[in-house]
């Protein structure tokens, strides 16, 4: 394995800036405390929009440079318009999006140029769960399978290990393994 | 009472201290609230035998020096061992006498017990790296009706009752139990979070060898990368037996054990686990094999091929179907193997920094006269076994012995 502290290789990620953070988020643990935020509007249908703009962090509030909006709705086999992909897909591609930019930030920090890294994601469901049909199937996924074509200058032994480390270091992939409270307000 | 020196807590730590002051004619006295090798008396199942084999119990002027240098001993021995090396320099242990409270006088320290108080100059507190089970938070959420038990306080597989078991935790302390637990003819699930694999043998020598022999054992803290994750790194996936064999997830679902994810919470009646065990799992295959890669490298620079045999890299570590839920009612019993913290409870607060812990630079401590003994890392990577007591009581009294002539001084 390749560390080094001044990285020689560029992917295109600050890995001082990021180093810059961690040691500062260490110094002034509050300031790591963020909150990340969504709203959605109903359209019609199975079809809504989701907007995203402002989130917390640092100790201030922040904007992005714009705001974000993804639509999703239901394929037309389920009598819907099909708008936009279905939520389920949205979490594989919230998922995919996570350990990839947690690859090349993982990769940069150990000096390995990445030339391309394609994911490809499939989840199984057995809709049995959300049509309530079966209530020993659950709603989920019955598991996720992420495949990475990588194409770096490195072994596969220590492609390995950056996928290995962005999976641990990766919200979503948290997010999506392990429990999470929940709680739905009506106001 | 008056001493120079108060060392507390009478395991390989102290005594290795106690040895080391001896050896410099400085006046000291060793508390334990038990007595000699009490964590070793007290705190380890029946079956337990050491995992680092018996050339590694090496203490100041103290070897193993029976017949079986590459065997492991048993608990039992392990006391006579550590008994013996107090013996062997007549070690001024005053047993069952308990600290209470150690706090800072100008100068010096008051150490309070439940027989009376010493004052002293320095106190060198070798009171165990696990002294206390570290529970995760969901210990908190088990249902009261499922019986829960420490690895501190497991013994042999007659505490516990016929029903299926939950281990939780897969180091040395989880696999091992959840393996004796099968082989008695239990049903049991290891919940398996971050953990080290390394097999038993490699290239036909002990794991510990080469560990020893490629120079990692001897790491310094102050060399190393990133000292607050390798003092965390929980303990190797390692079993000493007579067989020399391996014991890692694999051998443990051969024998029946089924594996499951990190325990993470009570969700009404499902006990539910983590779904990142096969990063986790793939984790430590990988860092098993740099380590073996590091080995082969270590043998073809130095030319060791005698004796030595070819290279082989342990079958990668399968999972089957793993659940992420599993009905907490299934389980009898669950025993916590989630690792260990030292406490400090006796130390006076004004001692511990903000988060209620001691700062220390390997093992000496903001407050002058104050010194650490045994804990992860404290000084090296083996400071917390047997063969780590000598080298860091060898660093530290040297500092010790400075601190006591400049005070002679004032
Ligand atoms: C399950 C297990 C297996 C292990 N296996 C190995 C192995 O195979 N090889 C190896 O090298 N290491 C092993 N270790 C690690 C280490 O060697 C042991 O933990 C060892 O007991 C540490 O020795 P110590 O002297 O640092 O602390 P301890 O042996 O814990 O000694 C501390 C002493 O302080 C006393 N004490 C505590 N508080 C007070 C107080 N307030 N007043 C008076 N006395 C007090 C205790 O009674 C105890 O006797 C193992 C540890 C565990 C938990």
């Amino acid at each position: 394995m390749t560390t080094t502290d001044i990285s020689p290789v560029d992917n295109g990620v600050n890995v001082e800036a990021l180093l810059g953070a961690r040691q500062h988020l260490t110094d002034a643990p509050e300031a790591a405390q963020f909150k990340w935020r969504a709203s959605c509007e109903w359209i019609n249908g199975t079809h809504n929009r989701s907007s995203i703009s402002g989130f917390a962090g640092l100790g201030e509030e922040h904007t992005h440079r714009q705001t974000y909006t993804i639509d999703s709705d239901h394929p037309e086999i389920f009598a819907s318009e099909d708008n936009g992909p279905t939520p389920p897909e949205m979490v594989l591609a919230a998922l995919a999006s996570c350990l990839t930019g947690g690859i090349a930030t993982v990769a940069t920090h150990r000096g390995v140029k990445l030339n391309s890294v394609t994911a490809t994601l499939e989840a199984g469901m057995d809709l049995q769960g959300i049509l309530g049909i079966d209530s020993d199937v659950r709603n989920g996924f019955d598991g996720i399978k992420v495949t990475y074509d990588i194409d770096a200058d490195a072994s596969k032994a220590d492609i390995e290990a950056i996928v290995a480390q962005s999976q641990k270091r990766s919200a979503v992939f948290d997010v999506v393994a392990n429990p999470t409270t929940i709680q739905v307000e009506v106001v | 009472m008056r001493t120079p020196v108060v060392v507390i807590g009478a395991g390989q730590a102290g005594l290795a201290m106690s040895r080391h002051l001896t050896a410099r004619a400085i006046d000291h006295v060793v508390l334990e609230r038990g007595e000699v090798a009490n964590s070793w008396r007290t705190e380890r199942w029946d079956s337990l035998r050491l995992l680092t084999p018996n050339w590694m119990s090496r203490l100041p002027g103290h070897h193993y020096s029976g017949p079986d240098p590459d065997g492991f001993m048993t608990k039992d021995e392990t006391v006579g061992f550590i008994e013996g090396f107090g013996r062997s320099f007549d070690a001024p242990v005053r047993s069952h006498v308990r600290v209470e409270r150690v706090s800072a006088r100008s100068p010096g320290f008051d150490v309070v017990t439940d027989r009376g108080t010493w004052s002293c100059d320095v106190v060198v507190a070798a009171t165990g790296a696990s002294s206390e089970p570290k529970l995760p938070p969901v210990a908190a959420e088990i249902p009261s009706r499922v019986r829960q038990l420490t690895a501190l306080r497991y013994k042999n597989p007659g505490q516990i009752g016929q029903g299926e078991v939950l281990v939780v935790g897969a180091s040395a302390s989880g696999t091992q139990i959840a393996d004796e637990l099968r082989r008695n003819g239990r049903s049991v699930t290891i919940a398996v979070g971050d953990h080290v694999r390394l097999p038993r043998m490699y290239r036909g020598r002990d794991i510990y060898w080469w560990l020893d022999t490629v120079g990692r054992l001897d790491e310094r803290y102050d060399e190393i990368d990133d000292l607050n994750r390798a003092r965390r790194l929980p303990s190797l996936q390692l079993v000493g037996t007579p067989e020399h064999r391996s014991l890692d997830l694999n051998s443990l679902a051969a024998s029946g054990v089924r594996t499951v994810g990190k325990l993470m919470r009570i969700a009404g009646a499902k006990a539910q686990f983590s779904g990142a065990l096969a990063n986790l799992v793939a984790n430590a295959d990988l860092k098993q094999n740099r380590l073996l890669n590091l080995i082969d490298e270590f043998v073809l620079e130095r030319g060791l091929g005698a004796g030595i045999s070819e290279p082989t890299r342990p079958a990668p570590t399968i999972l089957g179907e793993i659940p992420t839920e599993i009905d907490i009612a299934r389980f009898e019993t669950i025993i916590w193997a989630t690792g260990h913290r030292p406490s400090f409870s006796w130390l006076d607060p004004s001692l511990l920094d903000h988060r209620g812990r001691i700062s220390h630079d390997g093992g000496v401590c903001a407050t002058p006269g104050l010194y650490l003994l045994g804990l992860p890392f404290l000084r090296r990577r083996k400071s917390s076994l047997i063969d780590g007591a000598d080298g860091d009581a060898a660093d530290l009294v040297g500092h010790l012995h400075a601190h006591l002539d400049q005070r002679c001084r004032v």
